[in-house]
């Protein structure tokens, strides 16, 4: 019989949510993890190995040391896993990208230069190749769960390319539009199974844009100031009081990254 | 004898424990996310979900810590079905966070395990026991806040939903088996805590008419008591070259926040079962035994066990609205929040313009405030472990670090 694939949990910048949704999975866990041996996950286990087959990774690179860090984990694992939306597309972290380092350091510790060794913030894929990728912030947990099954019956896994309002009216949600709320689930990737919707928040996008959203089209459709908007959008947009740029901050939150792929940003490494 | 221990392991977040002759230092080494940075320019509309990532433990915490900031700022005061439903959020992190602290990551020293995991190996009801009192305090947060990591439904001056009454009440029975967990925990830590002694300055939030978590002003052991706003007046951070997280002082060179100090500052205000626990578990204020930090967490998971209880019901009894879809009217100014997170008092304070854009935030994290302490502690305790060998020198100090239940990527945020 195949020996059990040794698996390891990693994280870098990052608030370690995600971790603690997969924790949080109690007994289903337990189940899953009979399958595999545990051999790395610092948060819950003091012993840790250097061999493994699978890694979940957590968190964005800030460190310059942290890319080595990745290449390496890359190197040993045969399967690599990015751990919500910290990993996969940078989440909060990336937000400040913008910013020169000397004034993220100035604003925060009073001092330009410390700490040393800061990078600009990208997520771990943007450094290496990753298997599997999920995503939410924090991680859906049926996702973890689905990709966690898909590596151990060596399947693929695409993450849902749908918006969020699919799974709002699969619930039979009302719009949150509706209660005066700007949302951007008619971009976001679902998977969530609308959790914000579900509680009358609108959708922020923490799970990224899907594939080919149309945003510049998303906020046209939120500000033309023809008869063509909607008379509900009409009727969000002049209760809060935003501008195109107001929207477009409230879609950057968690999708700042894939704007600065672009290829003219400058990296401060 | 030199140890070096890094990563400490069994805590959230990156930090090295390096002890050589006699001096021992414990270093941050999280990368810094630059909370403070990224919420500047932003609507105040974003801003306490962008705050609640800090921290994948206390979420909860920094959404209340940064929307009190926000109201406080625009004038608003929150009605009292807001504040008794925030509470109850409240309650359920800090049972769910010493949870975890108690059977994830400082319990299986006390059992001679490494993790849970190879705890569960030996004794699978206790890793049972462990996840069912976690869970009862993520269903209390899913409850009142749509999701415990991170919460969906709070918002300025209310909720985007508010829980049936049904909802709540179900919830009664649940935290009745919570209390006979509980009883089970005392028994199970009971005498298994490693004495020490050496006093300190206890900070913690105080509320005339209960054990604060929530709301109080902001008191220190040394006899002084004043409103949250003058926190930054009162409390100095620095920055240590060796660290990403600042330091903290107020009166004394170093203080402690957490189960501990509230315990200490605020053991008059338990509920009747906390205080029973208190007792078996020999426990009495003041303590300055910083182990017992872990002691006093067990403590406060029965009072907010009970306590939930008595919110519950005058939750379902008060009528005042909780929920609104009126917007909110930002107007220029600065205001601060404070709560009592798992790990010790949280503030957050921001300045607005105008049209509700933030132009300055400030967030200054127990742990942060607890290190000073901590790198006192752990010198103090090094002396006394003289003819120790190394693996155990190396593990008492360990535990010592981990009885404060530091959350260190929060700590650098």
């Amino acid at each position: 019989m195949r020996s059990k694939p040794r698996i390891a949990f990693f994280d870098f910048a990052c608030c370690e949510g995600c971790q603690l949704v997969v924790l949080r999975l109690g007994e289903e866990l337990f189940e899953l993890l009979e399958h595999v041996e545990v051999v790395s996950w610092r948060e819950v286990m003091t012993t840790a190995s250097d061999e493994y087959d699978i890694a979940f990774c957590e968190g964005s690179i800030r460190w310059q040391k942290d890319i080595e860090r990745i290449k390496k984990i890359r190197e040993t694992a045969g399967t690599l896993v990015s751990l919500g939306t910290c990993a996969s597309i940078g989440c909060h972290n990336a937000i400040r990208n913008d910013w020169p380092l000397d004034t993220l350091r100035q604003t925060v510790y009073g001092d330009p230069e410390f700490p040393q060794g800061i990078i600009t913030a990208r997520p771990i894929t943007a450094v290496v190749e990753v298997d599997y990728q999920t995503f939410g912030c924090p991680v859906s947990a049926p996702e973890f769960v689905k990709v966690f099954k898909a590596i151990l019956t060596e399947q693929e896994y695409s993450p849902p390319n749908r918006p969020v309002c699919v799974e709002c009216k699969l619930n039979d949600y009302p719009c949150v539009y509706e209660k005066n709320q700007v949302c951007l689930g008619p971009v976001t990737r679902c998977g969530c199974n609308a959790a914000c919707t579900g509680y009358g928040d609108g959708c922020r996008s923490c799970r990224g844009l899907m594939d080919g959203a149309n945003l510049e089209g998303a906020v046209r459709a939120l500000m033309a100031n023809d008869i063509k908007r909607h008379p509900i959008m009409e009727r969000v947009v002049s209760t809060h009081g935003l501008s195109e740029a107001d929207i477009l901050q409230m879609f950057g939150a968690y999708n700042t990254w894939p704007k600065v792929e672009r290829k003219d940003y400058q990296y401060e490494d | 004898m030199k140890i070096e221990i890094n990563p400490m392991t069994r805590v959230e977040g990156h930090a090295k424990l390096d002890a050589s002759g006699d001096k021992v230092r414990f270093a941050v080494t999280e990368a810094p996310r630059f909370f403070e940075a990224l919420v500047r320019d932003r609507s105040y509309r974003d801003v306490s979900h962008i705050a609640s990532r800090v921290c994948g433990i206390c979420a909860i915490s920094h959404a209340c810590a940064a929307l009190k900031a926000t109201e406080d700022a625009f004038g608003i005061t929150t009605g009292p079905r807001i504040r008794l439903l925030r509470r109850l959020a409240c309650y359920g992190e800090v049972l769910s966070s010493h949870a975890l602290h108690l059977y994830f990551l400082a319990g299986p020293d006390f059992f001679k395990a490494s993790s849970a995991f190879e705890l569960a190996a030996s004794d699978p009801e206790i890793l049972r026991r462990g996840n069912r009192l976690k869970e009862l305090g993520y269903v209390l947060c899913d409850t009142v806040a749509g999701r415990h990591t991170h919460p969906v439904a709070m918002r300025l001056n209310g909720f985007t939903f508010v829980p049936a009454e049904e909802d709540l009440t179900a919830l009664l029975h649940r935290l009745e088996n919570g209390l006979l967990d509980l009883q089970k925990t005392v028994s199970l830590f009971k005498g298994r805590i490693p004495e020490m002694e050496r006093e300190t300055e206890y900070v913690s939030l105080r509320h005339p008419l209960h054990y604060a978590f929530y709301e109080g002003d902001l008191h220190s052991s040394e006899g002084k008591t004043v409103p949250v706003a003058e926190y930054s007046r009162q409390i100095r951070e620095e920055v240590i070259s060796y660290s990403t997280a600042k330091y903290a002082r107020w009166h004394r060179d170093s203080y402690m926040v957490g189960a501990l100090a509230r315990f200490n500052n605020n053991s008059d205000q338990l509920s009747p079962a906390a205080g029973e626990a208190a007792a078996e578990l020999g426990l009495e204020a003041p303590c300055y035994n910083p182990f017992a930090n872990t002691t006093a967490q067990i403590v406060e998971m029965v009072h907010c066990v009970e306590d939930s209880m008595n919110l519950i019901e005058q939750i379902v009894s008060t009528d005042h609205p909780a929920e609104t879809d009126e917007p909110v009217i930002p107007v220029a100014g600065c205001g601060v929040g404070a709560v009592e997170a798992p790990r010790g008092t949280l503030f957050h304070e921001y300045h607005y313009d105008g049209s509700g854009k933030c132009t300055f935030a400030n967030m200054v994290i127990p742990t942060a405030q607890n290190l000073a302490n901590l790198e006192a502690d752990l010198n103090a305790l090094l002396p006394t472990l003289a003819g120790r060998d190394k693996e155990s020198t190396a593990l008492r100090l360990e535990m010592l670090a981990r009885a404060y239940d530091p959350c260190i990527s929060c700590s650098s945020h």
